[in-house]
């Protein structure tokens, strides 16, 4: 047997085996003193996180690099992402102490499955291996899907545990078949390799690598919540617990929306089979997410709808890049899925305020009163649905801005227009969400909304943060992710072709 | 390389038309006598008792779910154990692969320790609940 043992560079996986092992150590410490040491499992979590965060800052200027027999990739694009992503798990974790305890949820199977979620999402976005994608997108599913039943005295969260397993489950086989596909059609699992099969093929060979490029997309536009595959997400933001649905609308859509730029790069080839089905798709996202989220009494679930609507906007940035990878940079898709993450985690961490005893506080009347309560909270709430609305110097308006002059830039004018009244028509239920918190508690349905801790205040100010001073970064976050998008751009050639196709 | 394919589809056709053909058949040409001991749901033949929607013990749930996971640990092992025992492997690889396992025993360890330490498979729920919580159980004991 002449097996070499491949020569590996730890550092590639440091980062996500750091977090996998500070759950480890998380739950030894729940072992060793079940529902006693909660100080300590956050204290452990959050020395893990920030562990993570500096290595990973140190790893952004490193050339990209592969390793584990190309398995694991390393470029500007998945540093950026894991970092967007333990940042918010970070924020997540802070504002989650005061919520578990009000709610009663285990501590010690919170915060492991957490970072083992997020262990995941790091994994897939830090791989080109479809392979390994699937592994961290099961690894990142299956601890949500635990996560999401957490809450075990409401049947709400029991309820939206079993569609989410569901469904999930359903999404991960269309992806498996899609990858099945795909390495049928290539002999490989790997995207470059994919992309060099799939140049060039003739009109017997086809249908095979399209069919499993569709697949893929599916499985892939299940977890990034795109319309026709939408329909868990506003029963599950909603039932879920609240912190758990900040984690879920934030890290699971980084890495959902990581996955499928390099997905859609290596398909460029075959750009004139999906272009235009993304096209209506992102415009069915965009459309039916705000427009559903205006009727919704729930705010949870109008937050959820409006991460549908988001999910549009960062397709439209994707589709625009794929269309012509010169003129536009992915880092459109990372500097707004900055400001997502901030700004969503952000407005997640104040409604869970309102969680009042084992009951989940969601509907609007919940949240009269609150800004008596919670003044300073409130307040940033209306800071975070500023920048979801897109009011100019939150990070939200400069990344629908940079999305729009992308989308016109490359010719998509009708996606540009599409998302401009879409921004003008979301504003009115983000408006009920904020005049909501200002109504006095009388008359209110019930009397709630706690008193912000210490780690609420802190979180928010860290959300609050990245909406003001995110935009700082766009000219950085545009220029490191030129260099990375050398690993993965798409076939010129052929994506010049495939215009006039969409242009007739 | 279309033509390979006619056969099974023609099995498919015969198979989707002898299934349908069964059940429609069964269905139209049968004798319909609807007795109410017919209606009820067959409870291996004896007359069924008590209500469907009652509490029962998720403890073989429980044990169920940590032996398929076990079970998976025991195939990963033996495929490992097979490459392992051979004489053809060097021992650079032995010492290698052996330090993979251990780490990933290790994860096992853990989540099997967690589990021991919460009472997930402790079959005596007297010892491990709180008298309260096992309530009418707990007057019926006194």
């Amino acid at each position: 047997m002449n097996y070499t043992i491949p020569t590996v560079d730890w550092s590639l996986v440091l980062p996500f085996a750091l977090v996998a092992l500070t759950g480890i150590v998380a739950l030894i410490i729940e072992t060793a003193h079940p529902k006693r040491d909660n100080g300590l499992i956050i204290g452990v979590s959050l020395t893990g996180l920030a562990a993570t965060f500096v290595l990973l800052l140190t790893q952004l200027v490193l050339p990209p690099a592969r390793t584990f027999g190309n398995m694991v990739l390393r470029d500007q694009f998945s540093v950026l992402l894991q970092l967007i992503c333990v940042a918010a798990t970070a924020v997540c974790f802070m504002f989650s102490d005061g919520y578990l305890r009000e709610k009663k949820i285990a501590f010690g199977e919170f915060y492991p499955l957490t970072l083992w979620a997020l262990s995941g999402a790091m994994v897939m976005v830090s791989t080109d291996n479809l392979l390994m994608l699937f592994v961290g997108l099961e690894i990142l599913s299956i601890a949500l899907y635990c996560l999401a039943g957490m809450s075990r005295s409401e049947a709400r969260s029991e309820e939206s545990a079993l569609k989410y397993f569901l469904l999930g489950a359903f999404a991960s086989a269309f992806l498996l078949y899609g990858i099945a596909f795909l390495f049928g059609a290539s002999g490989s699992m790997s995207l470059p390799d994919i992309q060099k099969a799939v140049t060039g093929l003739t009109r017997d060979t086809l249908p095979m690598p399209v069919f499993g490029v569709m697949l893929v997309l599916v499985g892939l536009g299940f977890k990034a919540s795109l319309v026709p595959f939408h329909q868990w997400t506003p029963d599950v933001y909603q039932g879920a617990p609240t912190n758990v649905t900040a984690f879920m609308a934030a890290v699971s859509k980084v890495a959902a929306f990581g996955a499928l730029a390099r997905v859609l790069v290596a398909a460029a080839p075959l750009h004139q089979y999906w272009f235009e089905a993304l096209y209506w798709i992102a415009i069915a996202t965009m459309c039916i997410g705000n427009l559903v989220a205006l009727v919704q009494k729930d705010v949870k679930r109008a937050l959820g709808y409006s991460s549908i609507a988001h999910a549009g906007y960062l397709l439209v940035a994707l589709l625009a890049y794929t269309r012509d990878p010169d003129k536009v940079s992915l880092g459109t898709t990372v500097f707004y899925l900055i400001g997502y993450a901030a700004m969503t985690v952000g407005a997640f961490a104040v409604v869970s305020l309102a969680a009042k005893g084992d009951r989940d506080g969601s509907r609007y009347q919940d949240l009269h009163g609150l800004y008596r309560r919670a003044p300073f909270a409130t307040v940033m709430l209306v800071l975070f649905l500023s920048s979801l609305i897109g009011i100019p110097p939150t990070v939200g308006f400069f990344g629908k801005q940079l999305i729009f002059l992308d989308a016109l830039r490359t010719g998509l004018v009708p996606l540009a227009i599409v998302l401009a009244v879409n921004s003008a028509v979301s504003a009115y239920y983000y408006l009920q969400i904020m005049v909501a918190a200002f109504v006095s508690e009388e008359g209110a349905a019930r009397p709630v909304s706690r008193k912000p801790g210490a780690g609420m205040t802190i979180g928010v100010c860290v959300c609050a943060a990245g909406v003001i001073f995110a935009s700082l970064l766009g000219g950085y976050v545009q220029e490191t992710t030129r260099t990375a998008a050398l690993q993965a751009k798409p076939v010129p050639g052929r994506v010049q072709n495939q215009m006039e196709v969409i242009n007739r | 390389m279309q033509n390979e394919f006619i056969p099974l589809l023609l099995l498919m056709l015969v198979a989707a038309v002898i299934c349908t053909a069964m059940v429609t058949l069964s269905w139209v040409l049968g004798p319909k006598k609807n007795t109410p001991y017919k209606a009820s749901p067959y409870e291996c033949g004896v007359q069924p008792a008590g209500n469907a929607n009652e509490r029962f013990p998720i403890k073989f749930y429980l044990v169920a779910i940590l032996f398929v996971m076990f079970d998976i640990e025991v195939v990963f092992l033996w495929s490992w154990l097979t490459v392992f025992n051979s004489p053809l492997t060097g021992l650079d690889f032995k010492i290698f692969s052996f330090m993979e396992v251990l780490v990933y025993l290790s994860t096992w360890i853990v989540g099997y320790a967690y589990v021991v330490r919460v009472g997930a498979i402790d079959w005596d729920e007297t010892t491990s609940l709180h008298p309260e919580k096992l309530g009418q159980t707990a007057q019926e004991a006194n």
